[in-house]
């Protein structure tokens, strides 16, 4: 057993390990050495808990067996799964962070006297607080999640659902557990405590549902932010410094992630927690699309021949491209096109894919290096001066209109300048609109080839007539 | 009078989310991914709760609720961390600078 001022100093290590963990994401050649250092943060702060319970009955060998079999189900999800599939990953695992904030919540209330906390139905004013606060907010990041999951796994309609008087609904669960939790301060029942946990549950759902699946960059990276809120709620019921840092950390983590996403799709945080967004009820899009507009479309022998001659070529991928699983093939197109000394580089918008970064991991998994790979601000003026642009999977990142129709629901977002390119390559299934439900003008551009054809179909068929 | 202990805590969390803040700005966009991974991963350490919650007892030998419930979020915990960063040290491991590139 040891001294709690010495347990104190080593969650304080730990938290430090962890912002040297963040820290190390800075470059990819120091990433590694970071993620080492949360590691080592991880086994101090779990060996020193073992060492100041002290308790080494038969209940620890217990523990171990319960710590290695989540570990050996988490370390076999990690190596299966394929990395197209890491948004859900994500919000899966948010969903346990959540669910495992609950349990140590309401283990605390159960028996506070572990925890130092007073005694049951006696408990500290200070640490009921945070204990209901962390209950809440965890059990909000495990159901918000869980919906998030469902839908970006396919299991629930992606299409944001939403009914009358569903903002008041909200509004009225969240009032009612902020009252609860005052209430259980004054009384200390139990069913108090059961009844907030369950309304929080209840509203985590009710938040994510009306939101749609264009929108799930914001709702992970939120979600994200929660869990990390939802621990330190815990840290502060714990008096445990590694949680409040942890959880300090990764809060503002994933509010600073869910503001890039927003400010990439030019919409307010606010616009995208209530909802709606992505719905088929456009009015721009009935408009525009019953036009008939003349498009040129090619095949595979066209734009190979294109991107022969080219000087060079950017390669804008989007989240058709990781469904089609065309990364591999893009990645031989490519290897095929720098033999014949053309240039190549890879341009990637903040919301391509269904995660921040996304398309990063997946051209990464292909072998391309990262040094090709370039975000929306550090390539943006080069399509003026390229030959081709090869839009493979993205659809609504590279709309011109963002830039020239201010009642366009996508104005003002930030876009790539695709259609400066001398020709435009735009692989896709057919002319149907992106997520936003938005026509893309750069269909009918004079310097727009239409490739229609499933992303990896296609790749392979250039590659082919490349030789 | 004496400074209440949760002052120094709230302390500790004010200055850590503007630690996290200049952090997680430093972070280049490309690796956001692992970002959110690793950040999972570390939340996790609220593991060190569920093992306290499940190490408590009154009685020798009995098992409370209480600890069932530090049990069940051990095996949550647990499946994030090794999960967490595992993955994380995966996806990394593909930012490697490729030699075999320069045929």
């Amino acid at each position: 057993m040891i001294s709690p001022n010495l347990s104190a100093t080593f969650y304080l290590i730990s938290g430090i390990l962890f912002i040297l963990a963040l820290r190390g994401l800075s470059s990819p050649e120091t990433s590694r050495t970071g993620n080492l250092f949360g590691i080592i943060g991880m086994l101090i702060a779990i060996i020193v808990t073992f060492l100041s319970v002290g308790n080494f009955s038969i209940s620890l060998i217990y523990v171990l067996i319960f710590l290695l079999l989540g570990g050996a189900a988490g370390a076999f999800i990690a190596f299966k799964i394929p990395m197209t599939a890491m948004p859900e990953l994500v919000a899966g695992f948010h969903s346990l962070v959540g669910l495992a904030a609950v349990f140590v919540a309401i283990a605390a209330f159960l028996d506070p006297e572990a925890f130092g906390l007073g005694l049951p139905l006696n408990i500290k004013l200070a640490s009921l607080i945070e204990m209901s606060i962390g209950a809440a907010v965890g059990a909000v990041t495990f159901s918000g999640s869980v919906i998030a999951f469902l839908k970006l796994r396919g299991i629930m309609s992606g299409s944001p659902i939403v009914f009358k008087g569903q903002h008041f609904l909200n509004l009225f669960l969240g009032l009612s557990i902020i009252v609860l939790i005052y209430f259980l301060c004054q009384t200390q029942l139990p069913t108090l405590f059961w009844t907030v946990v369950i309304l929080s549950f209840l509203i985590g759902a009710m938040l994510i549902i009306p939101i749609g699946g264009a929108d799930m960059p914001v709702v992970i990276s939120m979600l994200n932010s929660y869990s990390g809120w939802a621990a330190a709620g815990i840290g502060f019921t714990l008096e445990n410094t590694a949680l409040i840092i942890t959880g300090a950390l990764v809060g503002s983590s994933g509010a600073i992630l869910s503001y890039i996403m927003c400010k990439s799709m030019n919409r307010s945080f606010f616009n995208v927690i209530l909802g709606g967004f992505g719905g088929d009820s456009d009015s721009d899009k009935k408009e525009s699309s019953k036009e008939q507009k003349p498009v040129k479309s090619g095949n595979a022998e066209d734009a190979a021949f294109l991107m022969k001659n080219a000087a060079s070529v950017i390669i804008v991928p989007g989240y058709g491209m990781a469904v089609a699983q065309a990364q591999h093939a893009l990645k031989e197109m490519v290897d095929k096109l720098k033999k014949k000394d053309i240039k190549v580089s890879y341009a990637i918008h903040p919301v391509a894919g269904r995660m921040p970064g996304h398309m990063n991991v997946l051209l990464a998994e292909a072998n391309v290096p990262y040094d090709e790979v370039f975000e929306l601000d550090d390539i943006n003026n080069d399509f003026a001066n390229s030959d081709v642009a090869f839009v493979i999977g993205a659809n609504d990142v590279t709309n011109p209109i963002a830039k020239t129709d201010p009642k366009s629901p996508i104005f003002g977002m930030p876009v790539l300048d695709v259609e400066k390119c001398k020709s435009v390559l735009f692989v896709k299934r057919s002319l149907s609109p992106g997520y936003a439900g938005v026509d893309n003008e750069l269909f009918y551009k004079d310097n727009t080839l239409m490739l229609f054809a499933d992303a990896k179909k296609m790749t392979e068929d250039i590659v082919k007539n490349l030789d | 009078m004496e400074i209440d202990p949760f002052i120094f805590r709230l302390s500790i969390f004010i200055l850590s989310i503007f630690v996290g803040y200049y952090v997680v700005w430093s972070v280049t966009p490309s690796l956001h991914t692992p970002l959110m991974s690793v950040t999972n991963a570390i939340s996790s350490v609220i593991i060190v709760g569920a093992i306290i919650a499940a190490l408590a007892s009154s009685d020798i030998g009995k098992i409370e609720t209480s600890n069932i419930f530090g049990f069940l979020a051990i095996v949550l915990a647990a499946i994030n961390i090794f999960g967490g960063f595992l993955v994380t040290q995966r996806m990394l491991q593909m930012y490697k600078k490729k030699k075999k590139n320069k045929k």
